[in-house]
């Protein structure tokens, strides 16, 4: 089954109507979910309108930490199969993944204002969160330093795979500092029990996010694909 | 004399012969010397938020020596002739970073004490903070194999080693930074031996991984 | 050392259709050759045409992008081959007498240093550093890792490169030495180096 969708060609078949249908359910989830997220859903009963950040927060915070359990696994598979579409595939999630993290960031930072006071919280989810930040630039940094593509690729997976092993230690970590220098009951963000009413338009945010990331992985992939087979008939041609 | 051992006594003399000592233990002196001149010389101040800060530089001054520690093998081809050794690169890789613990990690632990000293840290803490930086420099190495395997080809990839093993750095950090502040110290010292064991079994193979790559 | 314990008659190194890429790039197509127990394999081609790329797939450094390398009666590559790239793997700081005893070390062998030394004619450098050596000393330097463990495959990248005619004639006979042994020698090449080859290939176009 993934072998049969592992083929390039078949790949760039598929995707070619694949991509803006994901694309188009992302559209329509957001268009959903956005006015039942700001209007239509409660407001806590503690945090008030603010929570309603929480739509984006989450769902960006859950698909980051996702999108890096995926290009973990492409790179599992570039590794032991030598598969270029995963190498591809790899490539091609972690800009997404790194930009899902900084709005993540972004908004931690901004719900931050009205609920604790401050621009920025060394709240324990945020930091793992900055972390896992650090950890894609370091990713893609290697990626784009390293000339000779498919090396690259293989050294990127290997420090994909590192990573990987390396988000719970870190993750452990963070939350082991943040409760030895939490001194008294600060409110967390999504930490509390969510309210049912609350859980329809944050499944369709995430849906959103999803269909999103799928859909520009595939215009990531093609584009890097179409990039690929431009270089190789430019070699061609310089070799006939 | 077996492989492993050849290649760790010949890493000491090298690194011995290119003034390996000196370099990081300044680097060390020089970036904790910072921390005063940048908060003040405010001793209360010094005394609580002072003795983590020397895990910071101890950190900083394992991430700049790592950058040729395998790229100078790559360069002159050594590296080809390691993977043709009787002895697996991995075994290799760990000699390596049992040496580079040596002329790095172990001096800079030493000097962990003097340094928390002038950070105000309370003298009856210092030989847990020196033993503590001693197996956190383990792990930071452990890591830094990893960093500099995979960036052994890139031309001035000191940065880009900094910016791979910084976020892998974290974990030692903060549990080296609350012994050196005595905050739950018991359990931390276990954790940090604990990260430094992981780091030295998960790190050469991962380097060696690495390295076999750099040599195709 | 490799003169009193010759090597297996029956080992054999067998290439069949081999594909050489780096990167994108097609190197060589459809490369065979078979090279028995005493054979002297000499490759030829221009710049770039894939003769490194050959002889560090061969000595197990990288995959062949098709085809195979049949290592017949042999242990794996690692451990039947020496390889002598472009480069000559020497540390600056490191003597001549360090280096022969470290990589002794490394390959395990109990080989004697005063004999290796004069096969390739470093006696009187023994103790110099390597960066004082000349190109031609230190290319004898790295060809002497031949001699430290017998291994029955050589794989040699232009290994006169830097060399005056007295070093081409001492790699002459240590091929002749190797190959007279049952060794296999695989050598790139831009000029002859003197044996006369029993296999000659050309590699790309």
């Amino acid at each position: 089954m993934l072998s049969y969708f592992a083929n390039p060609a078949r790949f760039m078949t598929l995707s070619a109507w694949a991509s803006p249908i994901f694309l188009g359910i992302a559209f329509v989830l957001f268009a959903v979910g956005t006015p039942w997220a700001l209007w239509l859903s409660p407001a806590d009963y503690q945090q008030g309108e603010t929570v309603r950040i929480m739509y984006i927060h989450v769902p960006a915070a859950w698909w980051s930490l996702g999108i890096y359990a995926l290009m973990g696994a492409a790179s599992l598979v570039s590794l032991v199969w030598r598969h270029a579409l995963a190498d591809v595939a790899a490539r091609s999630a972690a800009p997404i993944g790194a930009t899902f993290a900084a709005i993540c960031l972004v908004t931690g930072s901004l719900w931050g204002a009205p609920t604790w006071g401050t621009w920025w919280e060394w709240d324990g989810r945020l930091t793992s969160m900055l972390v896992l930040f650090i950890i894609y630039l370091g990713y893609i940094a290697l990626w784009n330093a390293v000339d000779d593509e498919d090396r690259a690729a293989r050294l990127a997976a290997i420090l994909c795979l590192v990573g990987l092993i390396n988000l719970p230690i870190i993750k452990f970590s963070v939350d082991w500092w943040s409760t030895l220098h939490q001194p008294a009951s600060i409110l967390r963000m999504g930490g509390s029990a969510i309210d049912e009413s609350m859980m329809g338009p944050l499944f369709t945010m995430a849906g959103a996010f999803f269909s999103l990331f799928a859909g520009l992985l595939m215009v990531n992939m093609r584009a890097a694909i179409h990039r690929r087979r431009v270089e190789s008939s430019r070699i061609r041609q310089e070799q006939a | 004399m077996s492989a492993f051992a050849a290649l760790f006594r010949r890493e000491l003399s090298l690194m011995w012969a290119s003034g390996g000592l000196m370099t990081p233990l300044g680097y060390f002196v020089g970036a904790a010397t910072l921390t005063p001149l940048a908060m003040g010389p405010d001793r209360a101040l010094l005394a609580t938020a002072g003795p983590p800060l020397v895990w910071i530089a101890a950190a900083l001054a394992v991430m700049a020596t790592l950058e040729r520690l395998f790229q100078a093998d790559l360069e002159d081809g050594s590296l080809d002739q390691m993977m043709l050794s009787e002895a697996p690169l991995e075994a290799l890789v760990l000699a390596k970073g049992a040496a580079f613990w040596c002329v790095v990690g172990a001096p800079l632990a030493l000097a962990g004490a003097p340094v928390s000293i002038a950070l105000q840290a309370p003298i009856d803490r210092i030989p847990l903070i020196v033993a503590a930086l001693g197996v956190g420099a383990a792990a930071f190495i452990g890591v830094g194999l990893v960093g500099a395997a995979v960036t052994a080809g890139v031309r001035r990839g000191g940065v880009l080693i900094a910016l791979i093993v910084l976020p892998f750095f974290a974990p030692p950090v903060i549990f080296g930074a609350a012994i050196a502040s005595g905050e739950d110290v018991e359990a931390a010292f276990l954790i940090l031996l604990g990260c430094a064991l992981g780091a030295t079994a998960i790190g050469p193979f991962a380097a060696a991984a690495a390295l076999r790559l750099q040599a195709e | 050392m490799g003169q009193s314990h010759p090597f297996s008659k029956s080992a054999t190194l067998r290439v069949e259709g081999l594909s050489l890429r780096r990167g994108q790039r097609q190197l060589a197509e459809g490369l065979s050759f078979v090279a028995p127990a005493g054979a002297f394999v000499e490759l030829r081609g221009g710049n770039g045409a894939g003769k490194t790329t050959l002889l560090r797939t061969i000595a197990g450094f990288g995959r062949p992008a098709e085809g195979t390398i049949v290592y017949e009666n042999l242990a794996e590559p690692a451990l039947s081959i020496h390889y002598v790239g472009h480069l000559n793997a020497l540390k600056g700081s490191e003597t001549v007498a360090a280096h022969v005893g470290y990589w002794a070390g490394l390959f395990s062998s109990p080989a004697d240093m005063v004999e290796v030394l004069g096969r390739v004619g470093l006696e009187r450098q023994r103790d110099l550093p390597a960066r004082v050596l000349s190109q031609g000393q230190a290319r004898r330097l790295a060809l002497s890792r031949l001699l430290l463990a017998p291994r029955p495959i050589w794989v040699l990248d232009e290994p006169s490169a830097g060399l005056d005619a007295q070093g081409r004639a001492m790699i002459a006979k240590l091929i002749e030495a190797h190959t007279n042994n049952n060794g296999i020698a695989l050598a790139a090449v831009h000029e002859p180096l003197g044996p006369s080859p029993s296999i000659t290939l050309t590699v790309g176009g």
